[in-house]
């Protein structure tokens, strides 16, 4: 029972890009085709998944044991890079057009604050292993919801009559308020 | 030295040997093979990455022509040199293409156009002024004078004439279309390079707005539509060339009161003035 409210404290509640605002510029950049969105909003659960298993890993058998807890970001950008390298070179073997269509919104996961945030969270916060995957899971289907939600609209804002000066970016930035304010309304839930 | 520097950096560098030793297996794995003619074809392109081939880049055209066989000539700015080179590394034959350049289709600068009597303050882009104001000019049609064209420009190929219009130089006209883009009136447009007769206004206004606010307007009488034997055709009170039927001959240039319709030929001498004069100012 606590794991699912973890789960649906990170997806919904503290929503990463919506709640804390972390990982915004894929949110942008990446959210003008739910299908694009839907692979960047996949990619990043991946690493983070992966980032929260490893960087737990780290943290428990090495940094604390050896009292080198002032290695903890290096290491996790290192863990990190690391990562978002496999997942490109996999996304690239696997399917060019998508690899063309995240384009450098691929290789910024790796400075993406979403993800690093995610192990430092874990890391403050002192989750058990599982925990820590839960949230992990929690936050990346937290912020696919939020990139598909928004990729949605952005194709319906396509068709709609958008005053001169809102196209493009304003209006973008308008719809991600309203998205997050929308949000807000989760706040009470548990 | 201290346990925990020597604790550190055996931490640190033994987690990047891991890593990276797992990126080399995932390297091997995972590459993707490219055909090495599409690096060598990148190499000899002109890398401004302008699109104006149609494609996302000099990259994206490199893989285009060799993959799917797109046409070597597609590269507007390379020219025939590059189209002969790329053929060549292809071990295929190229077919010319002829060199396109930017027409400014306005000639409402200071002088002509007439200007509202307010005047506007604020920001000079032209993307900027066509929505807040519309600009100086009573003509919602003309040019801005805002230089938009010539901020987007990556060959030199346009400058600002004193009068106020921005004028092409042929020679570095690549005819890759940015400007076109960039102007929101749309009165650039990309021709051949041997293309001479245009309609010098865009303005769809009627006859007698049009003759009030532009001496060079387009006032659509309609006198070289009549003469035209269908080259040339009324819409909107602007005449529209019909390049495909038009016979130059047939045009009474002189009969237009404005001179709208012109040869471009015509002033060409006028170009080469201003730019001579621009260089020396420069």
């Amino acid at each position: 029972m606590e794991l699912i409210i973890l789960f649906i404290s990170a997806a919904l509640i503290n929503n990463f890009v919506l709640a804390y605002f972390l990982g915004i510029c894929p949110f942008i950049g990446v959210s003008g085709k739910i299908t694009s969105a839907l692979s960047m909003g996949i990619a990043v659960t991946f690493v983070m998944t992966v980032t929260s298993i490893v960087s737990w890993l780290i943290n428990y058998k090495i940094l604390i044991p050896y009292n080198l807890t002032f290695l903890t970001i290096p290491s996790f950008i290192l863990v990190i890079a690391s990562l978002v390298q496999f997942v490109e070179m996999v996304i690239k073997k696997v399917s060019q057009p998508l690899y063309r269509a995240l384009g450098i919104f691929l290789p910024l996961i790796t400075t993406n604050c979403a993800i690093l945030g995610l192990a430092l969270f874990g890391a403050m916060r002192e989750y058990s292993f599982i925990q820590n995957i839960i949230f992990a899971l929690g936050a990346g289907s937290g912020f696919t919801l939020a990139i598909v939600l928004m990729a949605g609209i952005r194709e319906e804002l396509e068709l709609a009559n958008v005053p001169d000066a809102f196209r493009g970016a304003p209006i973008t930035l308008i719809v991600a308020g309203i998205l997050a304010l929308a949000f807000m309304g989760f706040a009470g839930m548990i | 030295m201290d346990a925990t520097v020597m604790i550190a950096i055996f931490t640190m560098g033994g987690l990047g040997l891991i890593f990276s030793t797992l990126l080399v297996f995932a390297d091997k794995k995972l590459r993707v093979e490219e055909n090495p003619l599409i690096a060598k074809i990148a190499e000899i392109l002109p890398n401004a990455n302008c699109g104006a081939c149609g494609f996302a880049g000099c990259h994206d055209f490199a893989t285009k022509v060799v993959e799917v066989k797109a046409e070597p000539n597609g590269c507007p700015v390379g020219g025939k040199d590059l189209a002969f080179e790329i053929s060549q590394i292809l071990g295929i034959e190229s077919k010319e293409s002829v060199k396109k350049v930017a027409r400014v289709l306005c000639r409402g600068d200071n002088k002509s156009a007439k200007k509202k009597s307010t005047m506007y303050i604020g920001p000079r882009e032209c993307s900027v002024q066509a929505i807040i104001s519309g600009g100086e000019k009573l003509c919602y049609y003309g040019c801005l004078g805002g230089g938009d064209c010539i901020a987007v420009c990556k060959f030199n190929a346009i400058f600002m004439s004193e009068d106020g219009l921005p004028m092409i130089i042929e020679e570095n006209c690549t005819g890759c279309g940015l400007c076109a883009k960039a102007c929101p009136r749309g009165i650039i447009e990309i021709h051949p390079i041997d293309r001479d007769v245009f309609v010098f206004c865009k303005s769809k206004d009627d006859p007698k707005r049009s003759k009030e606010v532009c001496l060079n307007a387009c006032i659509g009488c309609g006198i070289c539509a009549r003469k035209s034997d269908g080259g040339i055709e009324m819409m909107d009170h602007l005449a529209i060339i019909n390049y495909d039927k038009l016979d130059p001959s047939k045009i009474p240039f002189d009969k237009c009161s404005t001179k709208a319709i012109q040869l471009i030929s015509n002033f060409d001498e006028k170009v080469l003035i201003e730019e001579t004069v621009n260089s020396l100012t420069n």
